[in-house]
């Protein structure tokens, strides 16, 4: 059990959450996640860790209600407790100093990239952060997210904050502007990963993505969590969760995370009733 | 095999206590009474119901009391398994769990999976001289029965813990490997903590094998046993990620056994395995045993409404993946393996309830490649079918692809039950544990000590995919050599 420090929404569909977890928070890095059940017979979901403290025992979750579970966890209050929470799994970011670095978060992505921004600033690099929503309530952490870069770049598809269109928009500009990229980290929705990808493919830029698949046990046990790269089949919890965005299939990740659709729609409708 | 009516006849029987043995060898076997297979398949209770008390000691007054007995000789930790049944057959049902304990922590559960026709019951000399193992002694059942009664009986008493030593033992991993040893080695005063990386204790026990073949309360109970003697359990700790082994030691352990066993599933490398619809056979039965996906949606793991499934393989695991696909409600599973019938590595009563329930078996046939539909989804499997050439290496007649045989069969579930490798983390994080080129632990098998000073391995993530006797077994040997290693402080 662990306890739950403070719940917050950020919008409404959107929270953020501290738990107490001292031996989670001392070991984990960027880009890795956790594994969370809320109820005795709930299911198991990952979570990239987006903050913590090694010296306050927590970690934060930023978490997007999509489901049942992230709808039950939202329910949670300061002062309650998790009934499973396991981690830090999957692989760190591999930081290094390598020169420029345009970090993209997409919606809830741009939590789990605040850590691997403030990891590649700590590391020497220089930071470009583009944040993208839909609107202007889903561009969340602005600030945080400006106190680890060097600069930051904000998108909405509706033009109600920052430049109107999305974050390729965002990553063309600099690359218009002669910049000379040395990787691209982008963490947000498969379809925004996506593009991403093809663009920074098109201009040969190194770039690492990290992916959110479906996952049961997250130790490389059962293989729900699969996804081909570079026409091998990887375990996105042992062997991820990121990895070279030219190689992953991302259709088929895409394809993958529709296996329970109805299913899950299901779940939610019984949990409105 | 004829049920003997238990009641006066077996009274009559009970009273004479010096059969000959050829009038040991005229009682029949005694058959468990069972769920009936058209029943059975819309709920997940256990198949048999175990034998009553008459029954089992008719099928006790059969064992011929052999003074070199074969059947000890093929137990893999040497239960004294004519003494066991004596007992029985005396109506002393708590020695006889006794005896076995002696050897033996987990009856209940070995009872109930262990392979008994290749292991005490292939020496038989009652199978024997009957012409087959089928009539011999039903040892594994006998097994099964004392167990039973020894829960029915209420709390097992703790076993004596002898004087606290001071000494941790940091046991990864809550397997039968992991638990045999945690018991063992607290018995001998020591401080045990299991760390699991699941949220539930037991392994494969827990998460594989189906609650229709091995109820989960039996093995929730062996926890709970361990837990009086003063096993400490921590769930959710995944070592390697939250604590290297390095970690343990520095953090005040003084010996770890590594029992992380093989799950790593399996993929056959053929064209569609992504597609939407093929499961590992781990994954398929995890979110159906530990995750309870069969009460979906009053739980909330997910699992596919399947009507026709193909499950590829013929050890346990595929007939336990079969037999919960249909549970799930599927109309047609396949079995599709590639060898005939008397290769399936799967216990024969598996493969008997497997039959009786409808699986339907594909046998000399292999999957090529899984064809999908335009959103993702399985259609189609393509299979070749197959004939037994030479022997291969493993002794067994190699099956061989007859050209042109090619056909599609309509599914929409693929389960893959071709086997699991060991599982890596371990390894990758404490690299002076030396592996073999299979990435099992290698270990010195007469103290299953591994490379590194202080840590030992035993289970499958040094057999490679096996058995839960074989892993006991392992434990049991590891237990012995850590109490010496930490009485002498010798490696
Ligand atoms: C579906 C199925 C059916 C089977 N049927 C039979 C049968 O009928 N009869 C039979 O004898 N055998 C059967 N087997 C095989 C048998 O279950 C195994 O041989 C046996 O369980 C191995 O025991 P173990 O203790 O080595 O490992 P496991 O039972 O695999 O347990 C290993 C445990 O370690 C945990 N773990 C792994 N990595 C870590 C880590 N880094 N940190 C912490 N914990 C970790 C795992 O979560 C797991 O709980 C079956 C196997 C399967 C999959
Ligand atoms: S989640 Fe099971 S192997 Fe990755």
């Amino acid at each position: 059990m662990n306890r739950i420090i403070e719940k917050e929404f950020i919008t409404p569909e959107v929270f953020r959450m501290r738990i107490e977890a001292p031996e989670i928070a001392a070991k984990r890095k960027a880009g890795q996640f956790i594994i969370l059940r809320v109820a005795e017979e709930g299911e198991r979901i990952p979570l990239t860790i987006a903050d913590g403290s090694a010296g306050e025992g927590w970690i934060e979750l930023v978490v997007q209600i999509v489901g049942k579970t992230t709808k039950l966890l939202s329910m949670l209050e300061a002062g309650g407790s998790i009934l499973d929470l396991v981690g830090p799994l999957g692989k760190p970011t591999h930081i290094e100093n390598v020169g420029t670095v345009v970090v993209v978060g997409g919606g809830v992505g741009i939590a789990p990239a605040h850590p691997i921004a403030q990891a590649m600033k700590k590391a020497g690099n220089r930071v470009i952060s583009i944040l993208g929503g839909r609107n202007r309530d889903l561009v969340i952490m602005e600030k945080q997210m400006k106190a680890a870069s060097d600069r930051v770049m904000i998108t909405t598809d509706d033009g109600s904050y920052g430049m109107k269109g999305l974050v390729t928009d965002a990553i063309q500009k600099l690359i218009d502007e002669g910049l000379k990229i040395n990787l691209v980290v982008a963490v947000g929705p498969p379809i925004m990963m996506k593009f991403v990808s093809l663009l920074t493919k098109k201009y040969e830029i190194p770039t690492l993505v990290s992916l959110n698949t479906i996952m049961v046990d997250g130790t490389g046990m059962c293989g729900a969590c699969r996804v081909s790269v570079g026409s091998k089949t990887k375990f996105v919890c042992v062997d991820g969760p990121e990895f070279d965005a030219h190689q992953v299939d991302f259709d088929g990740m895409m394809q993958r995370q529709k296996m329970y659709q109805v299913q899950e729609k299901e779940a939610m409708e019984n949990l409105k009733k | 095999m004829k049920e003997v009516p238990a009641g006066p006849a077996a009274a009559e029987m009970e009273e004479k206590k010096n059969l000959t043995p050829k009038e040991r060898l005229q009682i029949p076997t005694q058959v468990m009474r069972e769920q009936e297979p058209g029943e059975r398949i819309r709920n997940v209770k256990e198949v048999p119901f175990g034998y009553t008390d008459d029954q089992a000691k008719i099928e006790a007054s059969r064992c011929l009391q052999c003074k070199k007995a074969p059947c000890v000789a093929g137990c893999p930790v040497s239960i004294d398994i004519p003494a066991f049944i004596k007992y029985i057959h005396e109506g002393d049902y708590k020695n006889a769990v006794h005896t076995i304990k002696n050897t033996n922590i987990l009856p209940a559960i070995c009872g109930r999976v262990c392979p008994q026709e290749e292991q005490c019951q292939k020496g038989c000399v009652v199978g024997k001289s009957l012409g087959g193992t089928d009539k011999a002694v039903q040892i594994g059942k006998l097994e099964r029965f004392v167990a039973d009664w020894e829960m029915s009986q209420g709390k097992a008493d703790p076993p004596a813990i002898k004087p606290a030593t001071g000494k941790r033992v940091a046991i990864v991993g809550s397997g039968p490997a992991g638990l045999t040893v945690a018991a063992d080695v607290r018995r001998e005063g020591h401080e045990v903590t299991v760390f699991e990386a699941l949220h539930k204790p037991g392994g494969v026990l827990i998460y594989g094998i189906p609650e229709f073949r091995l109820p989960k309360a039996i093995v929730m109970r062996e926890v709970e046993n361990l837990k009086a003697m003063g096993v400490e359990m921590k769930y959710n700790m995944v070592i390697g990620n939250i604590h290297s082994v390095d970690e343990l030691f520095a953090a005040g352990y003084d010996a770890a056994f590594v029992a992380t066993g093989a799950g790593l599933p399996m993929f056959m490398r053929i064209d569609g395995e992504n597609l939407n619809g093929v499961y590992s056979a781990n994954e398929f039965l995890t979110r159906a045993n530990l995750m309870k996906a069969y009460s979906f949606p009053a739980t909330d793991t997910p699992i596919a409404r399947s009507k026709n499934v193909a499950v590829f393989g013929g050890g346990n695991v595929a007939m336990d993946s079969a037999r919960t696909a249909l549970r799930l409600g599927a109309e047609n599973v396949y079995l599709v393996y590639r060898r005939s019938k008397t290769e399936m590595p799967a216990r024969i009563e598996e493969v008997h309830h497997a039959e009786q329930e409808g699986v339907q078996f594909l046998l000399l046939q292999n999957p090529l490649r899984i064809v999908g539909d335009d959103k993702g989804w399985v259609k189609q499997v393509e299979c070749i079918k197959m004939e037994l050439g030479e022997p291969d290496d493993s002794g067994r007649r190699r099956p061989v692809p007859i050209e042109g045989s090619e056909y599609m069969l309509e599914v929409d579930t693929c389960i893959v039950a071709i086997g699991n490798s060991s599982n890596p983390l371990i390894p990758d994080t404490t690299p002076d544990i030396e592996t073999n080129k299979w990435g099992n632990i290698i270990v010195q098998e007469a103290t299953m000590k591994t490379s590194k000073k202080g840590v030992f391995a035993g289970g499958d993530i040094v057999l490679g995919a096996a058995t839960v006797i074989l892993a006991m077994g392992q434990g049991r040997i590891a237990a012995a050599a850590i109490n010496e290693y930490l009485a002498t402080g010798k490696w």
